[in-house]
């Protein structure tokens, strides 16, 4: 008995193995290599230069204060805008819900560059300068739907019942909105925002095309300087973001994962 | 003008969406402290009579007063009824403590009435020291329990039960029947419980109301409708019964199954067709065949626990059902008799098939939405509106296309025949006397011949 369980599981460990294979070359290689490149200098020896001259580099320091703080500001916008998207879509006021939600979806099957490009067109036909404005709007014109649509999925799934059932306790519908579908929409929420600030802090492309180069992300800072040969550098800070990245995953963790807010 | 004796008060309901009928001209009076029991098939409208008087849904026209005060426009957090929802609707992110005062936190009492009007209703529905545990670690009965609790700690008017026991096993549901009796009795409010279970209703509540089709077929307190049942729907629905046509020959005297029997029913008046309800258990059965009013075969034996249920063909070709404790032998023939007290006599709702339809010509008339072909039609002039017949024994449903075609909506046993409703696509009903055994939702075919289509002049 115990043996042919033995073996069953073996085969379902074969069923893996191409997974593996896969993550181990694509995933665990590279991340492993950018930690060696980070942690040596250019002549292959062990040293910690690379974090030093991170910490003392002044405009490196505020590039990466100043790509949180984009980040940031893109999420809420995205969240102040996609939060009441994603509530009208729920209480299917639309015949055809599904369609409006697609709508949302669809920039989404272009390619970001070209969009961010089209972006730039529309800038210029309508005479607005580019630079920081026009960087957020480009940021939330991109992310927005990764807010809205776990945000949506959560509040569709959300038994109707509820709403009922706290009105029929006496709450007027802003105390229905405060007090049960906020707090049942949250695991949506967090993963809206996770899916949003993890690509904005790290983006460039549609920085250097919207701030005509004017304005540095940290994004474009890892770029430059790998495009510059200094692999090591350019390493060291992307392995910073990766724990920025890491460590904001950790806050929404308890929620989001056993809710399945996420896409 | 409203009467205050009354804590619920519905009047002229009238629910439909787009088209479709689901409440029609409902009205309905709940005395203070009742427990009152809305039982009905599924589809019948008596979930949507509950969420009109919660306030979930609009009425189409109509009032609904409760404590004399009209409510039918206020929404439902203003209203003074609280609801216990089929799947309880529990808020998932509250513990058992923050569920129940939900409530009384958004009256903002003093946390410490709070506490004590917890404890109190977790006491009542002996949920006592769960106040703390989430409650998706609960159990369906437990969830149950805190769901009413819930309800009950508003202190509301009326608690509305949404078919609160559905989801629970038999055993479960049946301990949960004589708490919640037990709780209507200690807390004195009205409950208004709606379930699809007779058993459930019959042992529940103070008044039943029978609905179906979105109409209120009989109110009464158990008894009444299980021993005077308004009409064969409500016979057919509550307990099991034989239902048979018969015909008023007089005062006290009715026939059926090919013989006359004597009742203590009066004043349908004479040679009056009728419908008689014979309850199983009130069938006594003889060995002797000669000592009863009826003769028949055994058909069927089936151990019931308390009972035995006998299938029993009279001579004639009735087929009846018989509760007895005596075991008897399949083929056997017996004697059948029923006491006059026993014979339940029901007016008929309709004898016959009537549509109102157009003469188009001496040979044809219009109704159902087609062109039927007729006797020769005199006096009337081609057309004229005129009323038609059809008795229910003259329909003939097919399994391919007829003249017109339909939907079986619901079937009644008759013991010799079946009396079967069919929806047409007219969106008319009609009504079908038939051997044959049909399926309810089947799709058919529906013919009637020329000879058997009465035209009578308006």
């Amino acid at each position: 008995m115990k043996k042919r369980q033995f073996g069953r599981f073996g085969v379902q460990k074969n069923w893996t193995i191409p997974y593996a294979v896969f993550l181990l070359v694509f995933v665990i290689t590279p991340l492993i290599l950018i930690a060696i490149y980070a942690f040596t200098d250019a002549d292959g020896q062990f040293s910690l230069a690379n974090f030093q001259k991170f910490i003392h580099h002044g405009e490196t320091v505020n590039t990466f204060v100043y790509s949180i703080g984009i980040a940031l500001i893109t999420t809420l916008v995205c969240l102040i805008i996609g939060y009441p998207v994603a509530w009208i879509l729920s209480q299917n006021i639309f015949s055809s819900t599904s369609v409006i939600v697609m709508l949302f979806i669809l920039p989404m099957w272009i390619n970001t560059l070209i969009r961010t490009l089209a972006t730039v067109a529309l800038f210029d036909f309508l005479q607005l300068p580019l630079g920081e404005g026009a960087l957020i709007f480009g940021l939330v014109y991109n992310f927005l739907p990764f807010m809205i649509y776990p945000i949506y999925n959560v509040l569709n799934k959300t038994d109707h019942s509820l709403t009922e059932a706290a009105q029929d306790l006496g709450a007027c519908p802003l105390k229905v909105f405060t007090r049960v579908t906020l707090p049942l929409s949250m695991p949506g929420v967090t993963s809206g925002i996770l899916m949003v600030f993890m690509p904005t802090v790290s983006t460039f492309a549609i920085a250097e095309l919207l701030t005509l180069n004017n304005i540095k992300l940290l994004g474009t800072t890892v770029q430059e300087n790998i495009n510059n040969g200094m692999w090591n550098y350019g390493a060291a800070i992307s392995l910073v973001m990766l724990l920025l990245i890491g460590v904001s995953s950790l806050f929404t963790d308890d929620k989001s994962g056993e809710e399945g807010g996420l896409l | 003008m409203q009467d205050f004796n009354y804590i619920i008060d519905v009047r002229n309901i009238h629910k439909s969406y787009k088209d479709k009928v689901v409440l029609d001209n409902i009205n309905l009076s709940v005395k203070k402290g009742e427990f009152v029991t809305i039982l009905g098939p599924s589809g019948c409208g008596k979930t949507t009579l509950l969420r009109l008087i919660a306030g979930f849904l609009p009425a189409t026209s109509g009032q609904i007063f409760i404590g004399g005060k009209e409510i039918t426009g206020i929404p439902p957090y203003k209203r003074p009824v609280n609801t216990v929802f089929q799947k309880y609707a529990l808020f998932p992110h509250l513990n058992v403590y923050d569920n129940i005062a939900f409530g009384l936190k958004l009256k903002k009492l003093p946390r410490k009435e709070i506490d004590r009007k917890v404890a109190r209703v977790l006491k009542m529905v002996s949920m006592t020291d769960y106040e703390y545990r989430s409650v998706d670690s609960l159990s369906g009965g437990q969830q149950q329990r805190v769901a009413i609790a819930r309800a009950i700690v508003n202190e509301p008017e009326v608690l509305l039960l949404d078919e609160p026991l559905s989801a629970l096993d038999l055993k479960m549901r049946q301990d949960m029947q004589m708490e919640l009796k037990e709780l209507h009795k200690n807390l004195k409010i009205t409950f208004l419980y709606v379930t699809h279970d007779q058993e459930e209703a019959l042992t529940l509540s103070d008044t039943v109301v029978v609905m179906s089709e979105g109409v209120i077929q009989q109110t009464g307190t158990p008894m009444d409708v299980y021993n005077e049942p308004a009409n064969s729907f409500v016979a057919d629905f509550i307990g099991a019964s034989n239902i048979l046509n018969a015909e008023m020959i007089e005062d006290e005297l009715v026939r059926f199954a090919n013989h006359d029997f004597k009742c203590v029913d009066k004043g349908f008046g004479e040679h009056t067709p009728v419908d008689v309800v014979l309850r199983p258990e009130d069938i006594v059965v003889f060995e002797n065949p000669s000592n009863g009013m009826l003769c028949g075969k055994i058909q069927s034996v089936v151990f019931k626990g308390v009972h035995y249920e006998l299938t029993v063909l009279t001579e004639d070709g009735y087929e009846l059902l018989v509760h007895d404790y005596n075991c008897f032998n399949v083929g056997a023939t017996v004697g059948l008799a029923v006491k006059p007290f026993d014979i339940h006599v029901m007016k008929k709702e309709r004898v016959c098939n009537t549509f109102e339809g157009k003469l188009i010509d001496s040979s044809h008339v219009e109704f159902l939405g087609h062109e039927f072909e007729c006797k020769e039609v005199e006096g009337i002039e081609a057309g004229e509106r005129v009323k038609v017949e059809v008795d229910f024994g003259d329909v003939e449903l097919l399994d391919n296309e007829g003249m017109i075609e339909g939907e079986v909506k619901y079937i009644l046993y008759k013991c010799d025949r079946y009396h079967l409703t069919v929806l047409t696509d007219w969106d008319e009903n009609i009504y079908v006397d038939t051997q044959d055994v049909w399926d309810d939702g089947d799709k058919v075919g529906i013919s009637i011949m020329p000879e058997h289509i009465r035209v009578i002049h308006l």
